[in-house]
Parts: structure tokens; C-alpha cells; sequence
């Protein structure tokens, strides 16, 4: 595979649940090592989007790819293979919260050791597991943390352990839905550096939905703007004025016109 | 509020469906009163035999205390395996019939039929079919106390599993995790203190049918109540009662002071 070859090609998706159309042919690629913020509304279909990449919300039509692997309509084996390169950092966190942030980290390559969980629990997973775990936890700054549970910790430090828990799992792309929505200013911020940097020295890809136009600014390399369904937007981050950036949060559906006057792709 | 907006009635008539069906069930039961035969001197009657029955039940006759003692501790038994297997049948059970856990519907219907029969049919008659399967004695009293449990415990599982929040699962199911290991990892774990403190329900419950199991021969104590009732033996009898009573109401305490600490 070239250098140049996407990690992920999303071609023509649509996604309906019943007569509801959320997705109306969405048509993407991410480089790479590329870091994509993926703007939008609510209801512009951005978690749609990124569940329908992880193979979780089924694709009414249109093909999504990692790695070159198509993933829908793929056998089961085929879309855990392919789930296994996907690290995925959810809005609220999604830790098991009666388990331990060290066992909540180690279910991190749940998918990736044969018997599954038999093999990533805590008193019997491997001891290299173990050590990456709490390795893991270390790079998120929470090693004092390990034997805690997520409800003893602050939605910070959460989303601190689920993001050890994406590192554990060793993804070549990163997909991250609202990883800060829930978390105030402060905390949002000191997520996202870490988020980021991560990213950035394991030289992952990232697909990352956020709401605030300045961090969306600061972090990614390219936006993609959704807006009902559809790409509007695709540019590189600092060809793109804010105005443009404005449209997708006009109106509640867009003109049949209004993806014509958008920027064009990068 | 304007003029014109009339004031919302204080009655209003009830549909014909709710007429209909408060008039059958006052006919029902009236016609069920008249047909248990209740008069005043049946119920005088009734009164003075029950005085009789406490007459002769005290002072409670504990002279065969190794005997009941010995019955009251094999229905212990029959209770304590009966619920250990009934609640270990039950979790692969649940897992089937639970909605956001079962492999498809197909699977789903069956479990959930398994269940509802398991629960439907009383625990008495578990044990008069499985007295004619393996004969008197203990065995037939644990295979009774094992259906009855699924049908209270399995229930109760898959309704907990099913409203156990989507996240956490989903999130293993996002790094390519098996179902299993994500019903394992993600589900159990949630649902732990609720399945312990139905299970400490199940023996609760399941040494309480244990002690009337005896009556139709599937072992325990209530052979000997049943044995002391016919030969009229109302002391023995009274004897057996109070260590019934004493045995279920000491595991009661035990097992809400466990709940309390698992919740």
C-alpha cells in the first residue's frame, strides 16, 4: 500500500433508520496520519457517520473502507478485523463502571486475544498486557488511578482511562464522536491536548467530531462540514473562513443550492 | 382563561368496556361466595375445631427433635442445590431470552418459553412429575426447587440485562470484541448486584417451597408435618411448624443483611 493510500474511504454512504434518511451519500477519505475535524449541527448525522464507520449503526447503501478492507456487508470476522484497527473515544466515555480503570484499559485488545475476554481479565491476562495497561495508563498521567473505578473518578479522568483504552488497543485510526461534549472548558481542553498528542506521536489518523468552531481551528489539519446528511464542507483547515464554517449551523435544512456555493475540497 | 372554554367535568362515565367489566367481576364474585357455601354456623364451626387443633398442639412436642431436626436440614440441602443449579441454568438462559443479548428472535421466543412455562407451572407439581421421573426422596424435591427457579431467576436476569445502559458494550463491541466477551465484559458486570439479590430471592423462596415440597414425597420436612398432620399428632406437628418458621425467618434476615451490603 502507497504512502498516499487512505486509511479510510467512506464512498456514497447512506444511512436511514425506517423512512428517516440521516445519511444521504456521504463521500470521504482520510490520509494517513491525516487529523479530520468533522463539523456539523445537531442532527447533520455527524454520530451517525462515525457509528456507521465502526460498522455499529447498519449502511443503507454506499461502502466504507480501512486499510483497503470493505467493511459493509463484510462477514463478521471481516468487520471485527477491521473494528480491531479502529480506536473509538465516545462523548460519554462508555467505561464498564462497576470495573476498574486497569480492567477497563485491558479490555482494550478484548478483540484482538483469541477466547476474548477469558484472556483480558485482570488476574489472568498475559503480563504484557498487563504491563501495556498500565503503560497505557500512564500516558493518560492516571497510573495512581488504576485500581479506582470510573464512578470515583472525574468525567475528565474518564475519558482519560477510555482513551487508554483506544491507545491499548494499537488502532491505525482514530475515531472520536464529541470526545469533550461533556466535560467543562477546562477539562475539555486538557482531554483534547491529550487526545491530540497521542494522535500525533503514534501517528494514528483521526476522525474526531467537536462543536466548538476555535478548538475544530486549533487541532485539525482539514474540516469536513456536515449538513443534512451531506458533506458541504471539505477543506484544509486553514483555507476555510469562519463564515463558511457559519452555514452549517443556518437553517435547519440547507437550499437544494447552498452545496454549490460551499468551498471545494482541499 | 376565556369565556369560553367550558370547566372540565368533575365525573365522567366510565367506557362500556370498564361497565362490562365490573359488572362480571361483581357477578363472579358473588356467585364464588355463595359457592364456598359461607354461613355463619360453618364458620362458628370452623372456629371451635381450629381452638381443638391449638389445644392439642400445645405445648409443641419436640421429643423427636433429632428427627426434625435431620428433616429440616435435608430441605436446607434440597433448597441450597436446587437454587445453585437453578440460578446457574438460569444466566445462559437469561442471555438467550434478553433482547439486546439473544443470538435472534428464533432463539429468543424458545427461551422465553422455556422460562414461562418453568415459571407457570407451581412448584408442587414440579414436584409430583418429578416424584413419578426419579421417585421419592430429595432428588425429585432439587429437580422442582431447579425449575421453579428458572422461571423466578431467569426472568428476572434478562429483564435486568435488557436495561442495562447501551454504552459500555457498545464501546467493546467498537474494538472488534466478540458478542460474548461483550455480554461478559460489558453486561454481567452491570447487572451483578441485581442477579445477587434475585438470587438471594430464590433461596428465600426456594425454602419456603422446599418445606412444602415433602407433602407429595420430594423429600424434607414436609414429610414429617404431612406424617404427623395424618396421624394426628398435632403437638409433633406444631413442633415441626415452629422450626419452619424459625429456619425461614432467620434466613430472611441473613439474606436482606447480604443484599443490603451487595447494593
Amino acid at each position: 500500500m502507497t504512502a498516499h493510500a487512505p486509511v479510510l474511504d467512506v464512498s456514497d454512504l447512506h444511512v436511514s433508520y425506517g423512512d428517516l434518511a440521516i445519511l444521504c451519500g456521504v463521500t470521504f477519505s482520510v490520509g494517513r496520519g491525516e487529523g479530520v475535524v468533522l463539523l456539523g449541527a445537531n442532527g447533520s448525522g455527524k454520530s451517525t457517520l462515525l457509528r456507521a464507520i465502526n460498522g455499529l449503526a447498519p449502511a443503507t447503501r454506499g461502502q466504507v473502507s480501512l486499510d483497503g478492507v470493505p467493511i459493509i456487508g463484510a462477514r463478521r470476522a471481516t468487520l471485527r478485523q477491521a473494528r480491531r484497527q479502529m480506536g473509538y473515544v465516545f462523548q460519554q466515555f462508555n467505561l464498564v463502571p462497576q470495573l476498574s480503570a486497569f480492567q477497563n484499559v485491558l479490555f482494550g485488545v478484548m478483540g484482538q486475544r483469541p477466547l476474548g475476554i477469558l484472556n483480558c481479565l485482570g488476574p489472568v491476562a498475559r503480563s504484557e498486557d498487563r504491563e501495556r495497561a498500565m503503560h497505557c495508563l500512564d500516558r493518560v498521567g492516571l497510573a495512581d488511578r488504576a485500581s479506582h473505578r470510573p464512578t470515583e473518578l472525574s468525567g475528565g479522568q474518564q475519558q482519560r482511562v477510555a482513551i487508554a483504552r483506544m491507545l491499548m488497543q494499537q488502532p491505525s485510526m482514530v475515531v472520536a464522536d464529541e470526545p469533550i461534549a461533556s466535560l467543562d472548558p477546562k477539562a475539555g481542553r486538557e482531554v483534547l491536548d491529550l487526545l491530540w498528542r497521542i494522535v500525533d506521536d503514534e501517528g494514528l489518523s483521526m476522525l474526531c467530531t467537536l462543536h466548538q468552531l476555535d478548538l475544530a481551528r486549533e487541532y485539525g489539519d482539514r474540516v469536513i462540514g456536515l449538513k443534512a446528511g451531506k458533506v458541504l464542507i471539505d477543506a484544509a483547515m486553514d483555507k476555510i473562513d469562519t463564515a463558511s464554517l457559519d452555514t452549517l449551523y443556518e437553517g435547519a435544512t440547507p437550499p437544494e443550492d447552498a452545496a454549490h456555493s460551499s468551498t471545494a475540497a482541499a | 382563561m376565556s369565556d369560553q372554554t367550558p370547566t372540565i367535568p368533575r365525573f365522567r362515565s366510565p367506557s362500556p368496556i370498564a361497565w362490562i367489566l365490573a359488572v362480571a367481576f361483581l357477578a363472579f364474585f358473588l356467585q364464588g361466595l355463595w359457592a364456598a357455601d359461607m354461613s355463619l354456623d360453618r364458620l362458628q364451626r370452623g372456629a371451635l375445631n381450629l381452638a381443638r387443633f391449638l389445644g392439642q398442639a400445645m405445648p409443641p412436642d419436640f421429643s423427636n427433635w433429632y428427627g426434625i431436626a435431620d428433616a429440616m436440614w435435608e430441605t436446607l440441602n434440597i433448597a441450597i442445590v436446587g437454587v445453585t443449579f437453578g440460578c446457574l441454568f438460569s444466566i445462559p438462559l437469561a442471555i438467550l431470552a434478553a433482547s439486546n443479548t439473544s443470538p435472534n428472535w428464533v432463539v429468543r421466543t424458545i427461551a422465553r418459553l422455556v422460562i414461562a412455562v418453568s415459571r407457570t407451572i407451581p412448584d408442587l407439581i414440579w414436584a409430583l412429575i418429578f416424584v413419578v421421573a426419579v421417585g421419592l426422596g430429595p432428588l425429585a424435591g432439587i429437580l422442582a426447587i431447579i425449575m421453579d427457579t428458572i422461571g423466578f431467576a431467569a426472568r428476572f436476569y434478562s429483564e435486568r440485562f435488557e436495561e442495562v445502559q447501551k454504552g459500555p458494550s457498545e464501546a467493546l463491541t467498537s474494538t472488534g470484541a466478540g458478542r460474548l466477551s461483550v455480554i461478559m465484559g460489558g453486561i454481567l458486570p452491570e447487572s451483578f448486584a441485581s442477579m445477587t439479590a434475585t438470587s438471594l430471592f430464590s433461596v428465600e423462596k426456594a425454602i419456603r417451597s422446599a418445606v412444602t415440597l415433602g407433602l407429595v414425597g420430594a423429600g424434607g420436612i414436609g414429610v414429617e408435618l404431612s406424617t404427623a398432620m395424618r396421624l394426628f399428632r398435632y403437638d409433633d406437628a406444631a413442633a415441626i411448624i415452629l422450626v419452619v418458621l424459625v429456619a425461614v425467618i432467620g434466613f430472611e434476615q441473613l439474606s436482606s443483611s447480604i443484599r443490603k451490603r451487595v447494593i
